[in-house]
């Protein structure tokens, strides 16, 4: 990684003559809305040499992908810049027209899009897309030429076979073969700048550090200038040589990535640094591994409790018999094959494990790995093919009578994923958390307002928040009331499918600590599910790692952490962005 | 102001002053409650159009119930074929029939069944799309198949002519009642489909899958969470077809086939006033002005309400 990075800064100091490739300065950003003019984006300057990379960090709203959108003027709705100057090579881009941008679109600064699965048209063949583009920047004069450089293009993007793959449609690619076409289809005219807005965000962990792997070993050959926009520090740290650090439309800090993660010096940056949960674990480890860590120790109380609290698992040592208890659990769905035909799908095969009371169990694995399911089957929603489903020794299944059901779900309770959509939009935070008081007849009218008082002040929220709707809270908030619902029955068990997943790195961080502080004071068993190993090594007491159905690899998470038996699991740990960022001297 | 030179990578750090941090996710106590039919209040508030129908509408509404506070004229009793035809004269401002009645009281007493036609109608269809849109798409199926192959048969008739076959058979027992049930029987389909579509949608959200894990009875959470979410396209549907129900009824009259003729209705009238349009235009202007302007404001609510229940539509 060292030798690679030096290399990469050997060969940029050559063509340039002083002057930077880009040049980003105090450049402003307006949003016309409904509520008058929101400057989304404040004096942000930054330059950047040519083939060197940086990374723009931030939280949703800090205003990166903006600042980024507005170098290529593709700023969405009534986005326009304001103020300030962008130059590229010297040439300004700021104010010039329509045309000329369009020539400097493609063949001089490339885009790879964030979501590989809406930026290609459904309706034309790959070849097609990206035949397009390299007429319409000049690059090939016919059609057969243009045939052949897509070829190449597909070639040298990791697509194997591309010669077949040109006459094959979007829906035929999968999630990381249709980002390589779109990272093939940004380079393709060669371009001197990339800009790779959250590149990797929607695939799976090891396709993203394939992806990026490759992107990195491309850009370098050509000697292009990448700006990366990501939310994660880790990522950001491991793929760019400088950093910029967005916040509330402004830059807080920026420089050389290493310097930062070492010594952040604006408080935001120490929070950011401090929260990453890809940053802790690989802190952790190198405590564990007695390595000299370069990367600064967490500065915020918030992390700080988390990591001890983590580093302190081991010792809870878990003697008494399992809470739940999965042997052998089979989950088969039939699927439409077309005409009358059905066919099984096994989307969870033979799985078995223990969560014990008290601890953490989390259940790691890549889309489409039935953990999900899982979690379906333990809260009783999705019913058993084969095998059992223990909660603290009765058989889920066994469960029939209205009386025993509605008995089970007190008890076992769970925390989904899109925090916009776990509440009802018509209910307010009052009504929401009172809901399964209601439900179960828990206590009077007077009683459950109390209940709900108490439950918010759990979830550290104000107790004025009970007259709001779901829609005036942010996702964080809103993840919060989910948790307060879910304890509001004071259950054994929190199954948390992907809880803190579509959270900002502080307000995961915040959420995760809430978790694990109410683990504590109440003796609350969590199911984890998660793709994320980070924050599992944060949280977790036990780890299941799960591939296509079965566990391939379940043990405690210190064990699965030092020393991964199977090779998935290693690849699994090995994407973690900033698992690579060297540490030590 | 940022003032870097990053030609060298050098470090640097925005002043705090200039960045001050927040407290992470802070609720905002100060805000103003919302929700989604708040803020369609909100909209609509400000939308002069909903000012206009919904008071039109009203004042409608109002001569329909009270029609004797609007003209001291018993509009059948005094009908005098010395006025047949006749134009506009002190007392009588829109003229007379051509058997002589006063244009004037039988728009205003006309207003009464064609709103009862159109209200009763909506309600009808209302409740019927709504329960068997909500039962297909909640609990799918078997179910689902037999409410939705029969809602695309009846679909497939045009409402006015279903309605004039049927009618036919009734000759007997037409009143504005019978209108409003032939009309709903062809017309519920809509509603039905477009709740379905509502509540598939609602049902996969995870706040339906949280009620249930919380022991939330499948009936109840229909009820509860499900149907209050899936109202809103259903609201703006019925508004626009208020209107559409009232030009129904004015057809089939028209046709002869909706309300008897001793019932005074505006699609009566229009139908009657086919023979004298030429000598006397006032006979079908009207009762066809009042019936346009009644149709329109229906039509400009529920515009204005589905822009407000619409938060995409909403202006940024």
């Amino acid at each position: 990684m060292t030798q690679e990075s030096s290399h990469t800064m050997n060969a940029t100091t050559a063509p340039t003559t002083g002057r930077p490739l880009l040049e980003v300065t105090d450049l402003e950003v307006s949003f016309h809305t409904q509520n008058g003019i929101v400057n989304a984006v404040r004096g942000v300057s930054f330059s950047l040499n040519a083939g060197e990379s940086l990374a723009i960090v931030g939280e949703s709203g800090s205003g990166k992908s903006t600042s980024a959108t507005a170098i290529i003027d593709l700023l969405p709705g009534t986005g326009k810049v304001t103020g300030g100057s962008i130059r590229l090579d010297g040439t300004e881009l700021v104010g010039i027209s329509r045309a000329e941008m369009e020539a400097i679109r493609g063949s001089q600064i490339g885009y790879v899009p964030q979501d590989p699965m809406s930026n290609l048209n459904p309706v034309w063949n790959i070849g097609f897309q990206v035949m397009e583009t390299l007429l319409a920047n000049g690059i090939a004069k016919s059609r057969k030429e243009a045939e052949a450089k897509a070829i190449q293009v597909l070639q040298d993007a990791g697509l194997p076979d591309a010669g077949k793959r040109l006459r094959q449609y979007p829906h035929q690619f999968s999630g990381g073969m249709r980002q390589r076409a779109l990272i093939g289809i940004g380079l393709s005219s060669q371009p001197k700048l990339l800009i790779a807005d959250e590149p990797t965000s929607a695939l799976d962990v090891t396709v993203q550090r394939v992806i990026l792997d490759h992107l990195n070993t491309l850009t370098r050959e050509l000697g292009t200038s990448v700006i990366f926009i990501t939310h994660d520090l880790g990522l950001a740290a491991e793929r760019a040589e400088k950093l910029v650090v967005m916040y509330r439309g402004q830059v807080v800090e920026s420089g050389p990535s290493r310097e930062i993660l070492a010594n952040p010096l604006h408080p935001y940056t120490q929070r950011l640094v401090a929260a990453a949960p890809s940053l802790a674990s690989r802190r952790m480890q190198a405590v564990k591994s007695h390595e000299n860590v370069a990367i600064a120790a967490p500065t915020a109380a918030l992390d700080l409790t988390l990591i001890e609290r983590a580093e302190q698992r081991e010792e809870a040592a878990t003697a008494a018999s399992p809470i739940i208890s999965l042997r052998d659990v089979t989950k088969q769905y039939k699927i439409r094959t077309g005409g009358f035909k059905t066919e099984l799908f096994t989307a969870v095969d033979k799985v078995s494990f223990d969560v014990h009371p008290g601890t953490t169990t989390a259940i790691v694995g890549e889309s489409g790995s039935g953990k999900s399911t899982i979690a379906k089957m333990v809260l009783k929603l999705e019913d058993v093919t084969a095998g059992n489903v223990l909660v603290d020794g009765t058989d889920v299944t066994a469960i029939r009578s209205a009386k025993d059901v509605l008995a089970f779900r007190r008890r076992v309770q769970p925390v989904f994923q899109d925090p916009y959509g776990t509440l009802d939009p018509l209910y307010n935070i009052a009504q929401t958390i009172a809901e399964p008081l209601v439900v179960h007849g828990v206590g009077t009218a007077k009683e459950r307002t109390a209940r709900v008082r108490e439950l918010l002040d759990q979830v550290s929220l104000p107790v004025s928040t009970m007259s709001r709707y779901p829609n005036e809270l942010s996702g964080g908030q809103r993840q919060r009331i989910a948790v307060a619902r879910a304890l509001a029955l004071k259950p054994d068990v929190l199954v948390l499918d992907e809880a803190v997943s579509a959270l900002d790195v502080l307000v995961q961080g915040q959420i995760l600590n809430l978790l694990t502080e109410l683990q504590s004071e109440m003796g609350l068993s969590y199911l984890f599910i998660t793709h994320d190993l980070a924050v599992v090594r944060l949280v977790a007491d036990s780890v299941c790692v799960m591939k296509s159905g079965q566990i391939v690899e379940s043990a405690t998470t210190d064990e699965v952490f030092d020393s991964p038996r199977e090779q998935y699991t290693k690849d699994l740990l090995a994407a973690i962005p900033g698992a690579g960022i060297e540490l030590g001297a | 102001m940022p003032n870097n030179d990053s030609r060298s990578p050098e470090h640097y750090v925005a002043p705090l002053d200039e960045t001050p941090l927040l407290v992470i996710d802070k609720v905002d106590e100060n805000a103003k409650p919302s929700n989604l039919w708040l803020d369609a209040w909100r909209s609509l508030r400000h939308s002069p159009i909903f000012w206009i129908s919904s008071s039109m509408i009203l004042f409608i509404l109002f001569v329909g119930l009270f029609p004797f506070l609007f003209t001291n004229e018993p509009p059948n009793n005094k009908c005098d074929l010395d006025n047949s035809n006749g134009g506009p004269e002190a007392g009588h401002p829109f003229g007379f029939t051509k058997l002589g009645c006063d244009v004037f009281a039988r728009v205003v007493y006309g207003a009464q069944p064609s709103l009862t036609v159109g209200i009763t109608a909506t309600l009808l269809v209302v409740i019927v799309g709504v329960i068997l849109g909500a039962l297909a798409g909640f609990y799918g199926g078997f179910f689902d198949t037999i409410i939705s192959r029969v809602g695309d048969m009846f679909f497939a008739i045009p409402v006015v002519l279903g309605a004039i076959v049927l009618m036919q058979t009734l000759s007997g027992t037409r009143n504005a009642l019978t209108v409003a049930l032939i009309l709903s029987i062809f017309a519920w389909p809509q509603v039905a489909r477009i709740t379905r579509g509502a509540v598939l949608s609602a049902k996969n959200s995870d706040y339906v899958t949280a009620s249930i894990a919380l022991g939330v009875t499948r009936f109840r959470v229909l009820m509860r969470h499900v149907l209050p979410n899936s109202l809103a396209p259903v609201i703006v549907v019925a508004t626009v077809s208020l209107g559409t129900f009232i030009v129904a009824e004015a057809t089939l009259s028209y046709l002869g086939v909706g309300l008897p003729s001793s019932v005074m209705s505006w699609g009566n009238d229009i139908s009657q006033a086919q023979s004298s349009i030429r000598t006397a235009p006032q006979t079908l202007l009207y009762p066809a002005g009042a019936l346009s302007l009644t149709v329109l404001s229906f039509l400009m609510l529920g515009d204005v309400v589905r822009d407000a229940l619409d938060p995409k539509a909403r202006a940024r």
